[in-house]
């Protein structure tokens, strides 16, 4: 009987995770007993940048290590994409605060679910079996479906929270029988032993195989919303409320694209012309729907909701490439995208004041006169959505568009370069609203410090990655070589 | 092969003979469930009246639909109860391997059951065991 088989060292690379998790269960209890939701959020501040320092400080000392019998892992791919949702989870915070005063739904289990839906995130960036990944994918989805419809008196919100879960339940379906399609074939759920087993067995031209990676294909779809996966976004985030929209189109997705990597670069190695194949129509769809529906869109969160399609499109374009460089400019695309959205719906966000939802393109006429600075911020952002130079949108388009031209694929190439400039007629008409019109009627912004810091980090990040792209671009090989 | 399952053409095709037995029950329970069912019907007279075909309401003649709209307060107790009624049967499994868990499930288990009791706390405060 081993009674003392205890080892600390053991979840060393789950520390940030549980932190997260602990944090998340404070929380609940905090909003017992704390009025002030203030207190909350910066304890949820306060433990996302613990787990960020826990994060690069357990790694940055000895390596990639793998725990729980290689179901889970910390690797550099995992660190990076850790980044991106703790960013996203702090951003978020800061942009929520007032917002959801506001919006009459000040609840404090909105910050624990953020971090829960956080945690969830982190697992499926971590997970090296596809159970835990299944349980990743749950854990965020599920409090994400509650963050979308947290605005209980509000149908529309309800309306895209059923919606969200429906379909979100629908796609994890589709994932569960691709795993066990795959379980059956090769006998394991480990994504490193399938690998190992289909090249040992030469199982690559196998049509369960090809099937299970349809399944798991359509799964990620819908969580990167890429068309023709993408029914449930526009409903959904124009729904939620807008700190949430701003989280799910940064989180979520970034988590479908790490699993979607990890997946098929590692479990589907042996089939990469197939799966490359197959990937190819959802991006030329993702692009093509995603930036011609924007243009008719009249609610900027419904267009901004085409526009994340849209670039879910553009990052596939990274793992259509099928090489490590290709992933880390897919990896490259997610972080500047994170910063570029997340800031453009924190002035969406400012828009909004109490019996004013500033949702409507038409808000932003003449924005420019009144409100140079938080014009000039939209300017940035939607430039850099655009992927306009010297904004870091740039140079997340441009690694991406060189990495399918590396790898032959110079059509593809051309035809992203071409919805990319259809997509400059949406996003710069919000610019020449708020600059070339006069002002309807008076718009007031409700601002606040956080949402201030946050579009000063977003916008800062913004112009200096794409001034100077090298650190980032070092820092991105750096993660996908550890 | 046993039973008739065969890896369809692919060799070397992993078979999880480990899950035959719950195969086996799978069968063997769906026949115990429908045999008596057939059975019946052939067997059994079929004279069918209007008070015989009605809904057998301990003896009483039937009194409205059934479809009977229920208090919105049943749903956050049956959420609750499958929280915890999940809690026991994790905790049987876990009691029956507990010698061989040692200290390590100990801990693990608590830990789960301290989760949980937050929640409880929780949903306690929030007022979701208050019925009015």
């Amino acid at each position: 009987m081993s009674f003392l088989n205890l080892n600390f060292m053991y979840i060393k690379p789950i520390a940030p995770e549980l932190i997260i998790t602990c944090i998340a269960l404070i929380l609940m209890l905090l909003d017992l007993i704390v009025r002030r939701k203030e207190v909350i959020a910066l304890v949820g501040i306060i433990g996302t940048t613990l787990a960020l320092y826990l994060t690069f400080k357990v790694y940055g000392l000895a390596g990639p290590q793998t725990v729980f019998n290689g179901m889970f892992v910390l690797d550099g791919y995992s660190s990076f994409f850790k980044f991106i949702f703790y960013i996203n989870a702090i951003l978020t915070i800061c942009i929520s605060l007032k917002y959801m005063e506001i919006e009459k739904a000040a609840y404090g289990e909105y910050y624990a679910l953020l971090l829960f839906a956080t945690a969830g995130m982190m697992i499926i960036a971590s997970a090296l079996d596809l159970i835990v990944l299944y349980l990743g994918i749950e854990l965020m989805s599920l409090s994400t479906y509650i963050l979308v419809g947290i605005i209980r008196h509000d149908t529309k919100s309800n309306e895209a929270a059923i919606k969200y879960f429906l379909l979100g339940g629908f796609s994890s379906a589709f994932l569960l029988y691709g795993a066990s399609l795959i379980y059956g074939l090769t006998g394991t759920t480990n994504i490193g032993a399938i690998a190992a087993f289909i090249s040992e067995k030469g199982f690559a031209g196998n049509q369960m195989l090809l099937l299970s990676m349809a399944l798991f294909t359509v799964a990620f779809g819908f969580k990167i919303a890429a068309a023709p996966f993408h029914m449930w976004a526009p409903d959904a985030y124009e729904g939620a409320p807008t700190s949430i929209t701003a989280f799910m189109s940064v989180g979520p997705k970034a988590a479908g694209f790490a699993a979607l990597g990890r997946v098929f670069m590692v479990a589907f190695s042996s089939i990469k012309v197939e799966w490359s194949t197959v990937l190819i129509p959802l991006a030329v769809l993702s692009m093509c729907i995603g930036n011609i529906v924007a243009i008719s869109q009249t609610n900027i969160k419904r267009m901004l909701a085409y526009s994340s399609i849209a670039h879910a499109g553009y990052a596939l374009l990274g793992v259509i490439a099928g090489t490590n460089s290709g992933l880390s400019s897919m990896m490259n695309y997610m972080f500047i995208y994170a910063f570029m959205n997340i800031g453009a719906f924190a002035v969406v966000i400012m828009l909004r004041r109490e019996g004013f939802k500033g949702e409507d393109l038409s808000d932003y006429e003449g924005l420019a006169k009144n409100h140079p600075l938080a014009a000039a911020l939209m300017l940035v952002f939607m430039f850099s959505l655009t992927g306009i130079p010297p904004t870091a949108g740039f140079i997340a388009k441009f690694y991406v568009f060189m990495e399918v031209i590396k790898t032959g694929h110079v059509l593809l190439a051309v035809i992203a370069v071409l919805f990319s400039v259809a997509s400059a007629f949406f996003y710069l008409r919000v610019v020449m609203y708020m600059y070339m019109k006069e002002p309807r009627g008076e718009v007031i912004l409700t601002t606040s410090a956080p949402i201030c810091i946050a579009l000063a980090v977003t916008a800062l990040i913004v112009i200096v990655f794409g001034i100077f792209p090298s650190s980032l671009l070092d820092f991105v090989s750096l993660a996908i070589s550890g | 092969m046993f039973l008739g399952i065969k890896a369809c053409g692919m060799p070397g095709t992993y078979i999880p003979s480990n899950y035959l037995p719950i195969l086996i029950i799978l069968i063997v329970a769906t026949l115990v469930g429908l045999t008596p069912l057939i059975l019946g019907v052939l067997v059994r007279p079929k004279r069918p009246y209007s008070i015989k075909l009605s809904p057998y309401e301990s003896g009483n003649p039937p009194v409205g639909d059934t479809r009977y709209k229920f208090s919105v307060k049943f749903y956050i107790i049956a959420m609750l109860f499958m929280v915890f009624d999940v809690e026991a049967v994790f905790l049987y499994p876990w009691a029956v391997a507990y010698d061989k868990l040692g200290l390590y499930g100990f801990i693990e288990m608590m830990l789960f059951i301290f989760i949980l009791l937050i929640g409880y706390i929780y949903a306690w405060e929030k007022g979701a065991l208050e019925w009015e």
